[in-house]
């Protein structure tokens, strides 16, 4: 880079892309998604995202290591945190699709919603600054566990037969509506579910980090003396607006990805719509 | 930082999904297999411990209840059997009341029957005493009377007898 500084004819990067040097702005592109290797062996290239998922990882074992290693019957400090995100899950998202039966799947659910939302949040940690899913691999993993979990459990509960006919047709209908909906249905339940829980989990952080990049390098590019400075520090205001937005919108996300699992895990075990 | 040239966004990685998979397995397998077990264990111990206290409570008022219900019952026998003693006592009262009126109106019935029987004795006595000297001196009157004396003594009864008989008969018929 320092190379490509002293050269007479001046190569535009975002970092150098300043109102009135010659550069444009530096609009934020797919480029901002694909990641220069840190290290690589052989063919394996570990990236940033890999990075976070497993620093994601690591901050959801140790936060609940440290609150329920040594459960408490009066609980304190950490583990309150902890059962409130806990119970959280339960009341919020477990219990109501899928009743006190369900308790089982709270270990699923809970891994589930809080290795997102932690992976999520890196998008607005200092230095970090990437939500994991915004890379579809890591939202795809996911939604083939839940994939693989629903279909399974469907067709263990129900049987084949009876879990094919309940997600080919929804309760009672007219026979000649038949050959319209069984396709349909079938689409839906077995490609849609997963695509558009994957595809939505994916688009929100990856609009979301795209939203962000345009107005912090709006907010860079526009930084200088002059009227420039007062452009930026108005797409500076909207970083906090939409930092602020997204810490929500990540939350949501985590959140309707697992009340979702547990609806479509509920759709198995009972097999009505 | 250089970016890469941009790759198709929604294509997976194989390597990436390999990374996701193990770092969610990891959570899963430690939240799954340690810690949700045991903070579902303490839930439920918290629980049992609450219900117990609650239980502890409930066996407690029940005792309290039933504490309080011995000592209603105790006083309500006591106040029964204060009343059980006030109604003896008052029969017992009329009883002896009853019995000493009784005891005194036979007494003066005594009296009185004693009374009359005195009465009736001294009156058949004199009635009796009477009878023999109105006899005597209506004949010793009629003798003077006649001038002379009634001799026999015999006769002069049975006269006297028979006018006295008609005289008791004549106040018998008035008086009915």
């Amino acid at each position: 880079m320092s190379d490509s500084l002293v050269t007479v004819a001046r190569t535009c990067t975002p970092l150098n892309s300043h109102l009135g040097n010659g550069c444009g702005y530096p609009a934020p592109s797919l480029e901002n998604f694909t990641f220069k290797p840190i290290f690589t062996i052989g063919s394996f290239a570990f990236t940033k995202p890999m990075l976070l998922a497993l620093a994601s990882t690591l901050v959801v074992i140790i936060f609940f290591w440290v609150a329920f290693a040594k459960p408490k019957l009066v609980p304190r400090g950490v583990q309150n945190i902890g059962e409130l995100g806990v119970l959280f899950v339960r009341d919020q998202i477990l219990r109501p699709f899928l009743g006190k039966k369900g308790d089982g799947y709270l270990p699923f659910l809970v891994s589930l919603f809080f290795f997102i939302w932690i992976m999520n949040i890196w998008e607005i940690i200092p230095v970090a600054q990437f939500p994991v899913p915004a890379r579809i691999s890591f939202a795809w993993i996911l939604v083939a566990m839940v994939w693989i979990t629903y279909m399974a459990l469907g067709i263990v509960k129900q049987g084949p037969l009876k879990f094919l006919k309940n997600m080919a047709i929804p309760g009672e209908v007219p026979w000649w509506i038949m050959p319209l909906l069984v396709p349909v249905e079938l689409a839906s339940n077995i490609l849609l579910r997963p695509f558009t829980l994957g595809v939505r989990l994916f688009a929100n952080m990856f609009a979301g980090h795209l939203l962000l990049l345009v107005f912090y390098s709006a907010t860079w590019y526009l930084a200088g003396i002059g009227i420039g400075a007062v452009y930026a520090a108005g797409s500076f205001v909207m970083v906090l607006i939409v930092t602020g937005f997204e810490l929500l919108i990540q939350f949501l996300q985590a959140f309707i990805f697992t009340s979702l699992t547990a609806t479509y895990i509920a759709g198995s075990l009972e097999g009505a719509h | 930082m250089r970016y890469l040239a941009a790759e198709n966004p929604l294509l997976p990685t194989t390597i990436e999904l390999i990374f996701g998979a193990v770092a969610f397995f990891i959570v899963f397998g430690l939240l799954g297999k340690v810690l949700l077990p045991r903070i579902q264990k303490t839930l439920e111990e918290r629980t049992d411990a609450i219900e117990g206290g609650l239980q502890r409570a409930d066996e407690a008022q029940e005792q309290a209840k039933e504490l309080l219900e011995q000592y209603r019952a105790q006083l309500a026998e006591a106040r029964h059997e204060a009343a059980r003693l006030r109604e003896e006592a008052r029969e017992q009262g009329a009883h002896i009341i009853a019995e000493m009126r009784e005891q005194a109106s036979a007494e003066a019935r005594r009296l009185v029957d004693a009374a009359h029987a005195q009465i009736d004795a001294d009156r058949a006595q004199a009635l009796q005493t009477l009878r023999a000297e109105v006899g005597a001196l209506a004949v010793d009157l009629a003798g003077r009377v006649v001038g002379e004396s009634l001799a026999d003594e015999a006769r002069q009864r049975r006269i006297v007898d028979r006018f006295l008989a008609e005289l008791e008969q004549q106040a018998g018929s008035a008086a009915r």
